[in-house]
């Protein structure tokens, strides 16, 4: 079989339908979404074609500011909480006997696939009054009473890390796996112990796989939307609720649209980071 | 030894934090009262007959088989020739595509959402029971491009050269060599789109949560209104589901394969 350039229309058939079926329904989506950005809301809900940056100018107030801001650094923490317990956790995955580690990778995925909906309840449950943890520390005799712990800001990072930990172990899962075990064969025979092999040899040769996975995890917490509203307060929202909010409760679409505009030029920017960061060291 | 002791013990205790919140709604899922107690009081099965039972929760179940097994079959359908094209011509342009197939997994998915509501308020579809189901394939198209990219790249080129030397057309050599061997990856490709389609919220809501009840929307709709135990019996089924399907997916296909490892003899 030889790899050529398809010539006429018959070779290129196969490809007509997916590139079409992308371009309607992603590409003419998407480029919409950043006109009715620049569109003027009309009040009673509706929008009509212009070339405004009122929406965008409203990025300046203080609780704009805010909410980006506390939304960026929530996903920034839930980032490196979960690579810092998901990098140690993978690099034993890796290690296991095959069924084990095919045991761990269904159980992982059964977890990433929840609903955030799911997630959010299960974990509002764990820590509710009534049906929460706190009563199995009643009954250990560690606590008086059982109470509330959710909402608040520490419920919201527990489901968050807890959402972003199979995904982050199934990104970091590739890079490690195909880690060529004689280099820290060799500094265990040179007289390293394994903890110290770990943080010489293993944690620097994969420094940029850690710095990719880091911001990939970044964007996805980013992407959190009903977490921040079952398991924070409302000040815990975060953009993506704002914009949702936006959209459909103030029927404000344009600022919701220049909103997720510039959602997806930071995420962009960071996902090229990414890739920047991952293709370093694969070149090296 | 002392550090395989340690090694153990934060695996179990990971393993504790990732099955708690179901092993609590597991538990919740069969009190007899309706309140949300743990431990459960009593022990009843009747929340998980209320799930087949009232036609709300009912709906709301078959609303969302049907929107994933439809979304899933339709990301197979796009993906497939993509990846097949990919791999059968030399035509690096036709990598936007595939491009434009990874970007809405990789986004934040309330960018996707926000564009498709604008599109279907423009062309008028706007809360279409259908839209979701092409909104979904299109979401979710990544995850079949990643497994068929990863089968057509392990199909060893000089059987389709045999072939094609023997005289097979392309269509024969599609049909008889590289279908087989792809089909797994198929399979997988089909069920990772049909458990994410099943359990996404957001594009589902903005698309058609006011006109159809996906089971998510049902959730957090009586979240919102208060809760009860069915919730729980609902969210063990679907992680039932969701494990039995993983559970499939490693028994006939190679799991670690599929999520990026080496094979063992490569």
């Amino acid at each position: 079989m030889i790899r050529r350039a398809p010539r006429g229309l018959a070779e290129h058939a196969p490809i007509l339908f997916p590139a079409l079926m992308l371009v309607v329904f992603f590409v003419i989506p998407f480029s919409l979404m950043i006109a009715v950005s620049v569109f003027r809301r009309v009040p009673g809900g509706f929008y009509e074609p212009d070339l405004v940056f009122a929406n965008y100018e409203r990025f300046l107030t203080a609780f704009f500011g805010g909410v980006m801001s506390f939304s960026l650094g929530l996903a920034a923490l839930v980032a490196v909480l979960s690579v810092g317990i998901a990098f140690p956790f993978t690099y034993r995955l890796v290690k296991l006997p095959r069924g084990a580690q095919i045991r761990w990778l269904v159980f992982l995925l059964s977890i990433l696939s929840l609903s955030e909906v799911i997630i959010g309840f299960a974990w509002s449950t764990l820590l509710s009054r009534t049906a929460g943890i706190t009563n199995l520390f009643v009954a250990l005799g560690l606590m008086a009473e059982p109470q509330s712990l959710s909402p608040s800001f520490g419920a919201l990072l527990a489901g968050l890390v807890y959402q972003a930990f199979p995904y982050t172990v199934l990104v970091l899962y590739p890079a490690l796996a195909r880690l060529d075990p004689y280099l820290e064969e060799a500094a265990r025979t040179l007289g390293s112990s394994p903890l110290r092999a770990f943080f010489t040899v293993v944690v620097p040769g994969l420094r940029n796989t850690i710095v990719a996975t880091t911001i990939m995890v970044f964007v996805f917490a980013l992407g959190s939307y009903l977490l921040p509203q079952l398991l924070g307060r409302p000040q815990h929202w975060t953009l993506s609720v704002l914009i949702t909010d936006q959209a459909i409760y103030q029927s404000n679409m344009p600022f919701a649209a220049a909103m997720a505009v510039f959602l997806v030029l930071v995420s962009l920017a960071l996902v090229g980071l990414a890739l920047l960061a991952g293709r370093r060291e694969e070149t090296a | 030894m002392l550090m395989r002791t340690l090694n153990s013990l934060a695996a179990g205790l990971i393993a504790l934090v990732l099955a708690a919140p179901i092993l609590v709604v597991a538990g919740v899922s069969v009190n007899e009262k309706k309140s949300l107690t743990f431990p459960p009081q009593g022990f009843s099965l009747a929340w998980y007959a209320e799930v087949f039972t009232d036609p709300g929760w009912r709906g709301a179940l078959i609303t969302s088989l049907v929107v994933a097994t439809l979304s899933a079959a339709l990301a197979v359908l796009i993906a497939f020739p993509l990846a097949w094209f990919l791999w059968r011509w030399r035509a690096p342009w036709a990598r936007a595509f595939e491009v434009l197939g990874m970007t809405p997994f990789i986004l934040p998915p309330v960018i996707t959402a926000l564009g498709f509501l604008s599109f279907w308020a423009a062309v008028g579809e706007y809360g279409s029971p259908w839209t979701v189901v092409v909104s979904h394939a299109v979401f979710f198209v990544t995850l079949p491009l990643v497994t068929l990219s990863l089968g057509f790249g392990a199909v060893d080129r000089s059987y389709v050269e045999a072939a094609a030397t023997m005289g097979a057309d392309d269509r024969t050599v599609l049909r008889t060599v590289v279908m087989p061997l792809v089909r797994p990856y198929v399979i997988s490709g089909f069920a990772f789109a049909f458990v994410l389609s099943l359990n996404e919220y957001i594009v589902a809501y903005m698309v058609v949560g006011f006109t159809l009840e996906t089971l998510p929307i049902k959730i957090f709709n009586a979240l919102r209104y208060g809760y009860t135990p069915t919730m729980a019996a609902v969210t063990v089924l679907f992680v039932s589901l969701t494990a039995v399907v993983f559970g499939l997916i490693a028994w006939f296909g190679d799991l670690p394969r599929l999520l990026g490892a080496w094979a063992k003899n490569d």
